[in-house]
């Protein structure tokens, strides 16, 4: 037991990529205490899904969202309490699907919350009907002649989002995952982070990502460069890279807020000035 | 009498079957429990090819009806279904659809509205959508909302009504029950439901406006048409049904139907599944001597007051139990009914039970003391606490 440990049964297929991205995350909140983030300083939400349990498993506050809204909720709750550190964790279906809108709104105003999404490229809890980041040709019970929608891109949809900080990780490699879920919750501005999450009930990938993935910290790929991220984000079958895409400072919702406040109290100031 | 044939399967599965044999042309849906397996047996015909029909899986239940209505404003036939937080995410789109008098077909699978989020029945969902102009009808049995599919195409596709309508099932009490049904074939339901050929589409041969802007000139007379509609409706309805009835040979008879009310001292009054088990409540209080009675609302919109005022005629108290609750007011189902009272000239004794929310079991057991408190009110005449939560915990 640690200090992030709840007394809720986990109820997860044993197996399941959720189990690293739990543990994962747990490591990273006892770093963060160590770094006087303290567990009064985090707030998470999640949406409704297999993904959205890792609420009943983590003594955090927040509470679970509505399908597809969690980005949404979170953005709420970083604007009324911009101390806090916001987490929201989704499903592929839940983020890509239902409340995708959310994600290019809060990416684009640069809000600082961190999307963790679990992308196992399936609606779980529903029992495995396809989702926008399903390959062609998954055959499922709302697809049973296979799946013939051409899938989502999420990094590459990030980026052209104006996300502040954009990068995959996978399930398989929790050090690797612990790291990036650190950084991004670190970076100023909208951070997510696809995470490939491995569902063993219906289309079992842990064998095939880890025959792909490879990580990008390990080649000359430079985060500050967008077109490199995006030319990077299209290699995705072969091979599939792990990493930071893309990172850029840039202004955050809250600092242009924080700006247009005190540029009008200077201009009222300036006004009274004048007057005298 | 005609042939039965009967097979055993889930409720999700008989809907299905039946609503295949309307040979809907366009089928929009999104996953969400426990409706699913009602679209993904219909994806399955498509599949397999015994049924011709566009299925499209969409992106979110909001899409899913605004396909629907796009659709069916081309003059398709067209299906959908949901639940819960699916069906009020539908909303905006609902008010869409029967505005433009377009009549898709919906069924839905009854669940709680969250928070705290719950997966289990009761009516929260549908009631909520009670004033978007769509008609609605309420299954006892897996048998009745198999029919109910059926008879709402013919309902709903009527020139004097052109509505849509709900067929609403409880989640898992029906949808995933496993009951033996009898499902009419595609001849016997091409016999009672004409292809739909509606006057006004979208056709570039033909070309026409839907959905101009109404303005406080217009506005008015086009919600009067609606209301007007499903006034018709309350005429069209009872009329399917009987040539249902006599076409499939399943007793179909009016928007309410009456169980043992005749001598009723005490009548207990509510829709859905749970009929199921006051009729045997009531059966076993029969036996004990008690002058009990039950009536059940099949037809919930439009909502039949005169059927109900003519049935209650006679009882001293009426009991209504609603799996609902308009918070700050009544169960939907019994303020409706008090509001039909009100001009009538009678004047029962009523009081409102609030129970199975978010899936509480509603036993045998309960219901006897529903009509115990419902028979009490009858003897003192007069009512102490009108809203009651029945089997609530003790704090
Ligand atoms: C508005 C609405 N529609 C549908 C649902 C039903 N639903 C619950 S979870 C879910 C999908 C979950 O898939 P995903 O987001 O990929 O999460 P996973 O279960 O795979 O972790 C759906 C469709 C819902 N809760 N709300
Ligand atoms: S169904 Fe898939 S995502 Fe859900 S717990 Fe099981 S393995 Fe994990």
């Amino acid at each position: 037991m640690d200090e992030f440990d709840t007394s809720a049964t986990n109820t997860w297929c044993p197996g399941c990529g959720n189990f690293a991205i739990l543990r994962s995350f747990k490591d990273v909140l006892n770093n963060l205490n160590k770094e006087e983030v303290k567990k009064e300083d985090i707030a998470i939400t999640t949406g409704i899904g297999c993904h959205g349990k890792i609420f009943d498993y983590l003594d955090v506050s927040g509470f679970y969202s509505i399908h597809g809204r969690a980005a949404a909720t979170a953005t709420g709750i970083k604007i009324g309490n911009p101390d806090l550190e916001v987490i929201s964790f989704e499903g592929d279906g839940d983020a890509y699907n239902e409340g995708i809108s959310h994600l290019v709104h809060a990416a684009r105003r640069n809000i600082d919350i961190t999307v963790l999404v679990h992308d196992n490229k399936i609606y779980a809890l529903t029992t495995g009907q396809f989702t926008p980041t399903t390959p062609i040709g998954y055959k499922g019970k709302s697809t049973p002649k296979g799946n013939i929608e051409p899938p989502l891109n999420p990094i590459e949809f990030m980026i052209a989002s104006k996300a502040s900080f954009v990068a995959r990780g996978f399930a398989g490699d929790r050090k690797h995952l612990k790291n990036l879920i650190h950084k991004s919750i670190k970076h100023k501005g909208f951070s997510i982070i696809n995470i490939l999450q491995p569902t063993v009930a219906f289309q079992n990938t842990w064998k095939y990502f880890r025959e792909r993935v490879y990580k990008l910290q390990e080649t000359k790929h430079d985060p500050k460069n967008k077109i490199q991220a995006i030319k990077k984000s299209k290699e995705n079958e072969q091979k599939i890279p792990i990493g930071i895409f893309y990172k850029k400072q840039r202004k955050t919702y809250q600092q242009a807020i924080n700006e247009q406040t005190t540029n009008k109290k200077q201009n009222i100031h300036k006004v009274i000035e004048n007057l005298k | 009498m005609k042939r039965e044939n009967r097979e055993v399967m889930e409720g999700s599965h008989a809907v299905a079957h039946a609503v295949k044999n309307c040979s809907p042309d366009v089928i929009a849906a999104y996953p969400i429990t426990p409706q699913t397996h009602i679209v993904e047996k219909l994806s399955q015909f498509v599949a397999d090819g015994e049924l011709k029909s566009e299925y499209l899986k969409v992106e979110s239940e909001f899409s899913a009806m605004s396909a629907c209505v796009g659709a069916s404003a081309t003059g398709t036939r067209t299906f959908t279904a949901t639940s819960s937080q699916g069906l009020i995410l539908m909303d905006e789109v609902l008010y869409n659809a029967s505005g433009l008098r377009l009549p898709i077909v919906m069924v839905v699978a009854n669940r709680a509205v969250g928070a705290p989020i719950n997966i289990w029945n009761d009516h929260s969902d549908s009631m909520g959508v009670r004033d978007s102009g769509w008609i609605q009808l309420y299954a006892e049995s897996n048998q009745e909302v198999l029919d109910m599919a059926i008879q709402s195409y013919k309902i709903a596709e009527n020139d004097d009504v052109r509505l849509p309508a709900m067929v609403c099932m409880d989640g898992f009490i029906l949808t995933h029950t496993y009951e033996p049904v009898s499902i009419p074939t595609k001849e016997e339901v091409s016999d009672f439901l004409p292809e739909f050929d509606p006057e006004h589409k979208l056709d570039p041969e033909d070309p026409k406006s839907f959905g101009t802007v109404g303005f406080p000139g217009d506005f008015m007379e086009f919600k009067y048409q609606q209301h007007e509609a499903m006034q018709n409706a309350k005429e069209v309805i009872p009329e399917v049904f009987k040539e249902y009835s006599e076409k499939m040979g399943r007793e179909y008879n009016g928007l309410i139907e009456e169980y043992k009310t005749e001598d009723a001292d005490v009548i207990l009054i509510s829709l859905g599944s749970v009929i199921g088990t006051l009729k045997d409540t009531v059966d076993d209080l029969r036996n004990e001597g008690e002058k009990v009675g039950l009536i059940k609302v099949r037809v919930f919109r439009p909502f039949p007051e005169k059927q109900l005022i003519d049935a209650i005629e006679g009882a001293r108290a009426v009991g209504v139990l609603d799996k609902n609750i308009s918070l700050g007011n009544k169960g939907a189902l019994y303020s409706e009914l008090l509001d039909s009272l009100y001009n009538s000239d009678i004047t029962p004794l009523t009081i409102n039970f609030i129970a199975g929310l978010g899936g509480r079991d509603i036993p045998e057991s309960s219901a006897k003391k529903m009509y115990e408190k419902t028979k009490d009110v009858a003897e003192r005449g007069y009512v102490e606490d009108e809203i009651k939560f029945v089997d609530l915990k003790e704090a």
